[in-house]
């Protein structure tokens, strides 16, 4: 049998490498995403107390700290047994709407919008960030405010932008908002708006272009597994569990997040460092379901803010039964999230209740163990500890939200392999097809194995003894 | 001249001080700045941290500004290119000696090491680091000592000694594996002499010692402890 690889992909946060293995006739056979770095964090945080996880777990990631603080604080609450303050809850809700905001404007205008703006066969030399903004200099400019206004509410809350570890303490958070600072905020809010709303409509109008994408960039029936509020509606901090089947059937719905592991289990392949979670009804390895915007507007019935609800009755239009499958429409799910975020943000600014200055309830180690649940922008995310009665951690388990789409992401990669790849032969616009579908799903690997480091791009092509028959390095 | 009054240079500068002063002591009432960790004033004189070296004209040696007494004619440089040199190895050496995580950690941005570290230009660790890993003791109720962190300045043994009064923390062992230890190497939570006065967390110049739960910024604030200390004193 022949193989490619494509190692590592580009433009995603994290390292891992592709191969796609052929058949003798050239035809390809399965493809499989390899992870190939190893961190530790569950290892090495043991015997550390419980209330320095955030700020240690949190840097699993420098694109979404903020989900991994709160994942993390909220498994601390756990610990604590305590419930905390409304105005606490708004003020974290707040901090995750920026980090929605931001990633998702890094992941649409930074890293893909390149391969939708610029055509997925143009010069890689030029299909990048760079080269949107020498060709488009006024959409790259509105992702990168759009993503600075993301950022600029985490700061405002913790006074900081990135890894601001501190504010978020288990009980609540450390400070107050000022009204000042709110308003700041609110100062840019109606920009934001705009920009999401015209990216919305640029990204619209592209779609004819893609429509051979939407049809084979990994559109394949999955299970769907998110948050969602108690009337079925989008959420990304709080709520319960619901799964949704391919036909658009809720299989599973008010499961207690807290007891994932009754319905999550974790397998593992001796070709990644990354997991492979499935969903334990359905067994190993047929329970491929997926996690992040695509899957939470599958399994939601609305939004619940004005612009956005409008917006999913368009995006349930490219599928059957309110399921869109395509895994291409990921970007679209991300422009409508931030759109959610942004009319969220506003709502969480004018209640009264947000500026409340009760926000920190004390406690100490009440519970020998804790879980934490909530949506990162990737997806569903984790963190379960267990601590000695002193409060110094015993063990730790993450599921990191890129880690629950690792089985369709194989599914993904053999699909555009098997539709783009007929020959022994490797061109540029196929590899990046290949990195685009994996692309689509956004993942972070460097959470998802817990890794770090730069990317390029070196596909290698193997024949049926293991012969390197053609290579591509970018 | 007075008895007792000892004429000399510091950096060139003419300085008078008493007799029994330390070439520390002299600089600072001159408004001369020599970086230190394990100095505090209102404590006793503890020579450990090395960051206080300073040069004296006539003698090859190195010596530790905070412990060395002043005399009269003395030549004192506190700033040199080899002075920095040795100060930056010093601040390197007790970075590679324990785990200095900045931001994992509660000091991060209210930490001496820290700024010391930035200040003299501490960008690397050139030394080989040792990630054994020491115990953490979170026993108290609400005082934690993490010894992965300690500098072995011994704030925290001379403020229980000196000023509080019970000597509740010691030292074991020698050298890296050197420890503050809680009354005969007890748990912090079964110590009964332990007074829970949280003076050690006061001084701490690191994150080793801290309250739980509270901001490093609240419950550490030099001056304050220095207020406590010399007002007691004087």
């Amino acid at each position: 049998m022949d193989k490619i690889v494509i190692s590592p992909i580009t433009r995603i946060e994290g390292h891992a490498k592709v191969s796609i293995f052929l058949n003798k006739d050239g035809s390809v056979n399965t493809a499989r995403f390899q992870v190939t770095d190893f961190r530790g964090f569950e290892k090495f945080c043991e015997g550390r107390p419980f209330y320095e996880m955030p700020s240690i777990t949190s840097r699993t990631c420098g694109i979404c700290p903020v989900s991994h603080l709160l994942a993390s604080i909220k498994a601390c609450d756990d610990i604590v047994a305590v419930n905390i303050s409304r105005s606490a809850e708004l003020l974290r809700r707040l901090m995750h709407m920026g980090q929605l905001i931001q990633s998702h404007a890094l992941s649409f205008f930074h890293l893909s919008s390149p391969d939708l703006l610029l055509g997925m066969d143009a010069d890689p030399s030029v299909r990048n960030v760079f080269g949107l903004i020498e060709k488009y200099p006024e959409i790259a400019k509105k992702g990168i405010m759009l993503r600075k206004f993301g950022q600029e509410i985490i700061e405002c809350l913790s006074g900081k932008r990135i890894h601001s570890s501190d504010w978020l303490v288990p009980g609540g958070v450390k400070n107050p908002l000022s009204k000042d600072k709110s308003e700041k905020i609110m100062a840019n809010l109606p920009e934001a708006l705009n920009i999401t709303l015209e990216t919305l409509d640029i990204f619209k109008d592209k779609m004819d272009n893609f429509k051979e994408e939407i049809n084979n960039f990994g559109n394949f029936p999955s299970y769907y597994l998110g948050l969602v509020t108690s009337d079925g509606g989008l959420e990304h901090y709080d709520g319960k569990i619901r799964v949704v089947n391919p036909k658009g059937k809720i299989v599973a719905d008010n499961l207690d997040p807290k007891k994932y592991y009754e319905y999550i289990g974790e397998a593992v392949e001796p070709w990644s460092y990354m997991k492979f979670p499935y969903y334990k009804p359905l067994g190993y390895p047929h329970g491929v379901y997926r996690v992040g915007p695509l899957a939470r507007l599958n399994i939601v019935s609305h939004c619940g803010t004005e612009f956005a609800d409008k917006e999913l009755k368009d995006f349930k239009k490219f599928g059957t039964d309110g399921i869109v499958q395509s895994t291409f429409l990921y970007h679209y799910a991300r422009l409508i999230e931030v759109l959610f975020c942004i009319e969220k943000t506003k709502e969480i600014l004018e209640d009264p209740e947000t500026y409340g200055n009760n926000v920190w309830s004390k406690a100490s180690v009440n519970r020998g163990e804790g879980v934490g649940v909530a949506e990162a922008p990737r997806g569903t995310l984790i963190h379960h500890y267990r601590v000695n009665k002193e409060g110094l951690v015993t063990w730790v388990n993450m599921i990191i939200a890129t880690e629950n789409n690792n089985l369709a992401y194989n599914k993904a990669i053999t699909q555009v392999a098997k539709k783009y790849i007929t020959k022994k032969h490797l061109s540029e616009g196929l590899l990046n097809r290949v990195e685009a579908v994996i692309r689509a799903f956004d993942p972070c690997l460097s959470c998802a194995t817990h890794s770090l480091g730069k990317m390029a791009l070196d596909m290698q092509l193997f024949d049926s003894e293991g012969k390197m028959v053609d290579r591509l390095v970018r | 001249m007075g008895i007792g009054v000892i004429k000399l240079k510091i950096n060139e500068q003419e300085v008078i001080s008493r007799e029994g002063d330390t070439i520390l002591k002299a600089a600072k009432e001159h408004g001369i700045t020599i970086p230190t960790l394990c100095d505090l004033d209102g404590l006793s004189n503890f020579g450990g941290c090395r960051l206080c070296l300073v040069e004296v004209k006539g003698s090859p040696k190195l010596f530790p500004a905070c412990t060395t007494p002043v005399s009269n004619g003395m030549e004192v440089i506190t700033d040199s290119e080899r002075l920095k040199k040795y100060r930056k190895m010093a601040i390197e050496l007790i970075l590679s000696e324990r785990i200095h995580v900045c931001s994992v950690c509660v000091a991060n941005n209210n930490c001496e090491l820290q700024d010391l570290a930035n200040k003299l230009g501490v960008d690397h660790v050139n030394f080989k680091r040792d990630w054994n890993t020491h115990d953490l003791d979170t026993t108290h109720e609400f005082l934690v000592i993490d010894r992965n962190r300690c500098i072995l300045c011994t704030r925290c043994i001379r403020v229980c000694d000196e000023v509080e009064g019970v000597h509740v923390l010691d030292l074991k062992n020698r050298g890296k594996d050197t420890e503050v230890i809680i009354d005969l190497d007890d748990q912090w939570g079964v110590s009964k002499i332990c007074t829970s006065c949280r003076k050690c967390a006061k001084v701490c110049p690191v994150g080793a010692i801290y309250v739980e739960g509270q901001p490093i910024s609240q419950t550490r604030d030099k001056k304050i402890a220095e207020f406590v200390l010399t007002r007691r004193q004087s």
